[in-house]
């Protein structure tokens, strides 16, 4: 008979290093999943891991994809420290793109330098307008925020959908669902030459350092950081919860609007009816594969983006399937879990002897 | 003088059949690349696409390499994956869905010497041709069949988005079953996404509730005709035959063929006369049809439809020939005329006998 059983103490150096053994064992599986398909294991790695970010335009491209990541995992990990679950980050994100891209295509003409700021800052109002609405229902009728946020992800589509079908429809575009291409002065500008890098990585890297200080620095990060671990001594400190859950469902709004409005007026450059290919989701999983810690954060976004890449690569190099890509973003959440479940467990084995006399 | 003449035909012929080996040896393959918005999956218009790619690669054999990415979303991502084609060294890049459209010409302007064909857009450039297809010319021939079966007069239909592709379809079929039956209408559900099997399937239902006794989709899934096969109702399949997916109740599907052109596309890459063009093919270039039609249907329509389809394709019949009014009553295409291809792709009205309002 197995048993697993608490450890009294689990090592807090083994709690930020799991997440560095899961990615190593994924790495692992990674090799046999090739063995068994019949590739070589060395081929399989280079294409997935190295080949998609030997040259500059792929490291642009890392960045590129892990600055949406980066920045809206800041912005949840902000609130679930504190046990305020937003799953509304992809609604949230769509609603920034929407008001920031809402104020370019309004003034699309006048070419006014203060066009691209105006939007961003707009983008993180809009974020933050639709997260008011689960911490609203939430500190007023304690409303579920998870439902509440996750079913505002389908209005958020819905409503860019309608928008993108209609009234910001691209009069030229042939009554294609496109608004038209924003103007130049509305784009974010490449940070690195020959790439497609914009300037949302540095908001994404800000946003960590931000993130960082706020958690360590700040007597209100302190006060979400003791109300995440005990619940219970928070109330009897007497620490504000309506405060925290504003300030957590705020924070990823903020973030994750932010990170639409830079989608719009970076990669894609106008609005279409999906900005993102699931940002907001993925952000989820990568903020608790970096341990919620800014940059824990910063390496998990980091190592998602080439996932992505390295399965697209894979299917280029060697004609894998697109579910290569899936397979292995499920692997590794799997092994983090199983790791961590050894972290804070151990286990014993019991002699069967004692269990046969007993049954 | 009969020797030296011989000899020197003998001596050009091999001199001839040397240079052709020569250059078929020297020449190096033609890298293809395909880049799909969907999982390939085993029916639907991404596996049609690919049914074209492995069409085109058995028939140029080793004069071609191809390569696919498949389930690329459409707006920021399909750049990168666009671009690493060209930047191998990809000599034509097929893009197949249409938000792919502006990610294409951004990378096309950067790799001038790699030919980009998009399917369903409208930006062209010196390397960037445009393809698509009359499916609408499918969409008629399936509603004469539709029309013809059903007994309540009414036909469902679920679609993604209301976009003139998908409105062209709507109008024409709706045309094509009041061809052979005045009193038939559609009734339309929007799922507002092109993939959403559970989706599909609520707006299959509701429609068999509103009395809807035939479904057609123009979504990418096969859950409308199983749909319909639960029901006991009939279907109309669209992209693949999903006859196995609902075998009583597929009457019969309109069906997308890309293999020929693709393979005449990249012969003309290969031998340097591809030009930037937009093609817009139907029934006579082969790239639309309709699955074999259910035995269930009377021999009569069938042969009807036979003839219908040889009408389009000798040009003598236009699905879209006046006079066509909109939902409103107000005249669309004049009797006598027929719809410019300008208006089909602009085309934003429902035809008379399309229930319910066009979203906007």
């Amino acid at each position: 008979m197995i048993r697993l059983e608490p450890r009294p103490r689990a090592s807090k150096a083994m709690r930020y290093l799991s997440p560095v053994i899961a990615a190593a064992l994924t790495g692992v599986c990674g090799v046999i999943f090739s063995a068994l398909a019949g590739l070589d294991p060395l081929d399989t790695f280079y294409a997935f891991f190295i080949a998609p970010i030997d040259d500059r335009y792929g490291l642009g491209e890392l960045g590129v994809k892990a600055a949406p990541l980066m920045l809206i995992a800041t912005g949840l990990a902000i609130g679930f420290r504190s046990n305020v679950w937003n799953i509304g980050a992809e609604g949230q994100l769509t609603l920034g793109a929407v008001s920031g891209g809402g104020l370019v295509l309004l003034f699309y003409d006048s070419g006014s330098a203060w066009l691209l700021p105006g939007a961003v800052v707009a983008g993180a109002i809009g974020g933050m307008l639709w997260a008011a609405i689960p911490a609203i229902l939430r500190t007023r009728f304690n409303t579920n925020e998870i439902l509440v946020s996750l079913m505002l992800n389908y209005v958020a589509l819905l409503l860019l959908s309608y928008l993108v079908h209609g009234p910001w429809r691209d009069p030229e575009g042939f009554n294609f669902p496109e608004s038209r291409l924003f103007p130049d002065s509305a784009m974010l500008p490449v940070i690195l030459a020959d790439t497609r890098l914009h300037l949302g990585f540095l908001f994404a890297v800000a946003a960590v350092a931000i993130g960082w200080v706020f958690v360590r620095r700040s007597f209100i990060g302190y006060q979400m950081r003791v109300a995440g671990l005990a619940g219970g001594a928070a109330e009897y400190a007497g620490f504000n919860r309506a405060r925290m859950i504003w300030i957590g469902l705020l924070a990823g709004g903020a973030a994750a609007g932010v990170a639409g409005i830079c989608e719009a007026a970076g990669p894609i450059g106008q609005l279409l009816p999906s900005i993102s290919p699931g940002y907001g989701y993925a952000a989820i999983i990568v903020a608790f594969v970096g341990r919620l810690h800014p940059i824990g954060i910063l390496l998990a976004s980091l190592l998602m983006s080439l996932l992505y890449l390295g399965g697209e690569a894979a299917q280029m190099e060697l004609g894998l399937p697109s579910a290569v890509t899936g397979i292995f973003q499920g692997v590794l959440l799997f092994l983090l879990l199983a790791v961590d479940l050894f972290v804070n467990y151990r286990v014993r084995f019991k002699t069967t002897v004692v269990e046969e006399a007993l049954s | 003088m009969k020797k030296p003449g011989f000899l020197l035909s003998a001596v050009t012929g091999a001199l001839l059949s040397m240079a052709g080996i020569a250059a078929t040896g020297a020449a190096e393959p033609l890298k293809v690349g395909f880049v799909y918005v969907s999982p390939i999956s085993d029916a639907g218009w991404t596996f049609q696409h690919e049914t074209g790619r492995r069409q085109m690669a058995a028939a140029l054999g080793d004069r071609v390499v191809t390569k696919f990415v498949e389930q690329v979303p459409e707006g920021g991502e399909a750049e990168r994956v666009i671009r690493q084609f060209a930047a191998d060294g990809y000599g034509l890049v097929f893009t197949t869905s249409f938000g792919y459209m502006n990610p294409t010409i951004k990378v096309a302007k950067r790799f001038p010497d790699t030919k980009f064909e998009h399917a369903t857009g409208y930006k062209r450039d010196k390397n960037v041709g445009t393809y698509n297809v009359r499916f609408y010319e499918g969409r008629y021939l399936a509603g004469i069949v539709a029309g013809s079966m059903s007994k309540s007069n009414t036909a469902g239909y679920v679609a993604a988005f209301p976009i003139p592709e998908v409105l062209m379809g709507i109008n024409a079929f709706t045309l094509g079953m009041q061809s052979v039956n005045p009193k038939a209408t559609t009734k339309v559900i929007w799922t507002n996404s092109w993939y959403d099997p559970g989706r599909e399937r609520e707006a299959a239902d509701v429609l068999v509730t509103q009395g809807a006794d035939v479904l057609t989709h123009h979504t990418d899934s096969t859950a409308v005709v199983q749909r319909a096969e639960d029901r006991g109702i009939y279907a109309v399949g669209y992209h693949s035959d999903m006859s196995k997916y609902g075998p009583r109740a597929h009457l019969t599907a309109v069906t997308h063929h890309w293999g020929d052109f693709y393979t005449r596309l990249t012969q003309e890459v290969i031998e340097g006369k591809w030009t930037s063009r937009d093609v817009w093919g139907g029934i006579a270039a082969g790239m639309v049809s309709l699955a074999p039609i259910n035995p269930a249907v009377p021999k009569e329509i069938v042969a009807l439809v036979k003839d219908k389809e040889e009408a389009i394709r000798n040009g003598t019949f236009h699905p879209f020939q006046g006079p066509v009014r909109d939902q409103q009553g107000g005249m669309r295409i004049a009797g006598g005329t027929t719809i410019s291809d300008e208006d089909l792709l602009k085309m934003e009205w429902y035809v008379e006998g399309v229930q319910g309002k066009l979203p906007r």
